[in-house]
């Protein structure tokens, strides 16, 4: 019983289908942002994986690629905090179904 | 990967992730899910662990458990207590199916593909590595993430200044 | 050396095994290795499973000791007994204490979020105890030398932002949620200058894991607070704000907010606190005395004394520092703790790796011999560190002369006294009745 590259591509994926889940069904503002944060996370999960397990001319590119990755996802998670809080100021409302003005 | 230690390791930190990623879908409750969402990161950061990338992980547990997750609580403390309830909007089925397909056909591709498997084995320490790379070959995008930093920073504070301060 | 033939034989021999409690681990591993033909597995668990038990002693067997000392100590440092009714000059006192809290109900409160009320108290003793695992207590003796130690130790510290606001936020109080956002907001801002601190250490050592950074001090013979003085200071600050000790408690003072985020924690509940207050300030203790003051080393006397008594010599120093502290300032409030550190010690720290980084350039591509660029570094980094701390508070306007401590002056006349300044001559001055 051994551990490859395609067992870590499998929990990458479900954890990117969770959170594409949770992006697109949740009422709250910040359930949307936890699933987006899931799926950074998945994909960081794939990256390590091949960098780890593929044959390559540099393998340390996949940790450099997360090491950025975490760094924009943390940049952006402070931005959508911020726009949350705006959205809430004017709307008095994060429930994403009411946010709705810009709909047809 | 063959030995027992790393097999165990693997499967009782997969089950942990996936199992609190699910978890956060389910529970009724916001800051639940919340401290779901904070296991499933050091799930995460554990198999960064297995996967032999030390930096990565600590990197990992220092900035997503502990820095994310405090973004996220402010987050949830910030907003109305009605919507704490976790609930789902109305377009939970189409949600699930699409997120269902896009994860089996994630899933699928990658069990499909021959992957050219490299015999090298884990890493020894990456650290540095990592530091010299950043420093050598990916210099650009390190600089331009020190810039996006510094904008988002400034973008967030500006976003939520109260109206009507004046401007010193 | 007469040292070395005193080390093999004679009376002192066992002696000089004492120095080196490794050896009896490694020898059992040895005889169930290779005599009992156990797996590695098992050789790997049991070597984990005796260092954390030895750990986990030595925490236990320190904080009941010092929960005595402590409370004697500031009692002194207050001009009072302190406790001595439990037993010979109270020295039962801990036990009574735990169990005290042992004993005691353990309340509930009926609206608090059980799972969550019940994950804060576990929660918080994690940080205080992973911490050790990558602290050298003497040669050979780390239960798992990371490579990336210091970036360990800062990330196990993170947690326990987590579990503060988890146990404030579970209790369904206004108080511990208040107590635990102020706490979160302290941590989240001194982590930032523990993070620079440690990171002059780390471009000085060359390299994150502590055990390399014991080597290279032992090697050079200079221990790191004379080479990073304004690191070392920043980081004992910023290790007091990161275990909630005075003079920076803001988020357990009883006086002003009942008791924070543990307001609702009773009996065994609130001794996990209360021990996980102990461990954590052990913790930092040793990072602090493995960084800065050369761990288990001390310019070559750990060739005689055993490096783990050296090691724990000096963490206890270092953390009658903390408890000194403790009896002697009063407590900064919240939005000074904060104006501190984002105004005063964030820029201070940020010079200090700028010129760390510039020290080390020059030292390794200049090829300057260590016994010259030492000692200058040191001397240099000395007297910046009090240069930029003297200047930048006043810059600041932290040490503007209205601001300083003055002799008590009497305002109003009482009667015939007068207050006459000292250095004058004896009389009153004449004054009009009515005026100071």
């Amino acid at each position: 019983m051994s551990v490859g590259l395609e067992h870590y591509l499998v929990v990458g994926a479900l954890l990117f289908g969770t959170g594409l889940y949770l992006a697109l069904a949740k009422r709250n503002f910040v359930g949307v942002l936890m699933g987006v944060e899931l799926m950074f996370n998945a994909a960081n999960l794939t990256f390590v994986a091949f960098s780890r397990f593929v044959e390559s001319a540099e393998p340390l590119s996949g940790h450099v690629f997360v090491i950025f990755v975490i760094t924009v996802a943390a940049a952006e998670a402070a931005v959508a905090l911020a726009l949350a809080m705006l959205v809430y100021r004017n709307r008095e409302t994060i429930d994403m179904d009411r946010i709705n003005l810009l709909k047809w | 990967m063959d030995d027992a230690g790393s097999v165990i390791a693997f499967w009782l930190l997969a089950a942990l992730t996936v199992g609190s990623a699910l978890g956060v879908v389910a529970v009724r409750d916001l800051i639940r899910a919340l401290v779901l969402l904070i296991t499933s990161f050091l799930g995460v950061a554990g198999l960064y662990i297995t996967l032999s990338a030390d930096f990565v992980a600590v990197a990992q547990v220092l900035i997503y458990a502990g820095a994310i997750s405090i973004l996220l609580i402010f987050a949830i403390m910030l907003t109305p207590r009605a919507s704490r309830d976790n609930a789902e909007t109305f377009l939970q089925v189409p949600a699930l199916l699409l997120a269902g397909l896009v994860a089996f056909t994630i899933g699928f591709i990658s069990l499909q593909t021959d992957w050219p498997i490299a015999e090298r084995g884990g890493f020894g320490e990456t650290a540095s590595a990592i530091g010299e790379a950043l420093l050598d070959k990916y210099v650009l995008p390190f600089e331009m993430a020190s810039v996006l930093l510094l904008v988002a920073m400034l973008g967030a504070i500006v976003l939520v200044r109260p109206e009507g301060t004046p401007e010193e | 050396m007469p040292f070395d033939k005193l080390r093999t034989s004679g009376p002192l021999a066992a002696w000089y095994d004492l120095r080196d409690l490794g050896h009896y681990a490694r020898s059992l591993l040895g005889w169930l290795g290779d005599d009992l033909g156990a797996p590695d597995w098992v050789t790997y668990v049991v070597s984990g499973v005796i260092g954390i038990v030895a750990i986990l002693l030595w925490l236990l067997v320190s904080q009941l000791s010092f929960i005595w000392i402590e409370r004697r100590v500031i009692g002194r440092m207050q001009a009072r007994i302190g406790p001595n009714r439990v037993g010979p000059r109270g020295l039962l006192q801990p036990i009574a204490d735990a169990m005290k809290l042992l004993l005691k109900e353990a309340i509930t409160v009926r609206l608090a979020d059980r799972p969550l009320f019940w994950l804060g108290p576990v929660l918080i003793f994690v940080p205080a105890m992973v911490v050790f695992a990558v602290i050298p207590f003497g040669k050979g003796m780390t239960l798992a030398d990371l490579n990336v130690g210091v970036l360990f130790v800062i990330a196990i510290g993170s947690i326990n932002t987590v579990a503060v606001f988890i146990a404030g936020w579970s209790s369904n109080n206004k108080f511990a949620l208040l107590g635990a956002m102020r706490t979160v907001a302290m941590l989240i801002s001194y982590e930032l200058i523990q993070v620079l601190a440690l990171l002059g250490v780390v471009i000085f050592a060359g390299s994150m894991r502590l055990g390399e950074v014991v080597a290279w001090q032992s090697h050079y013979n200079a221990w790191l607070l004379f080479l990073q003085p304004l690191a070392l200071v920043s980081f004992i600050i910023a290790g007091a704000v990161e275990i909630n000790r005075s003079p920076m408690d803001i988020s357990e003072a009883e006086s002003e907010i009942v008791a924070g985020y543990h307001t609702e924690y009773s009996g065994i509940k609130f001794g996990f606190f209360y021990t996980a207050e102990y461990f954590a300030g052990f913790a930092i203790s040793a990072v602090i005395v493995t960084l800065f003051l050369g761990g288990w080393t001390a310019w070559g006397l750990e060739e005689w004394v055993p490096g783990w008594l050296l090691f724990l010599s000096k963490l206890y120093l270092v953390f009658f520092l903390f408890i000194w502290t403790r009896g002697t300032l009063p407590r900064l409030r919240i939005d000074q703790l904060m104006a501190f550190a984002w105004k005063f010690l964030l820029p201070l720290a940020l010079v200090n790796v700028l010129i760390a980084g510039g020290e080390v350039l020059a030292w390794r591509e200049g090829d300057i011999s260590s016994n010259v660029a030492l000692p200058v570094f040191g001397l240099a980094n000395a007297a910046l560190a009090a240069q930029l701390i003297v200047g930048w508070g006043t810059f600041m306007g932290h040490l503007k002369p209205e601001r300083r401590a003055k002799r008590a002056v009497l305002t109003q006349e009482l009667g015939a006294i007068y207050y006459v300044p000292a250095g004058s001559q004896g009389a009153p001055p004449e004054r009009p009745l009515g005026e100071p």
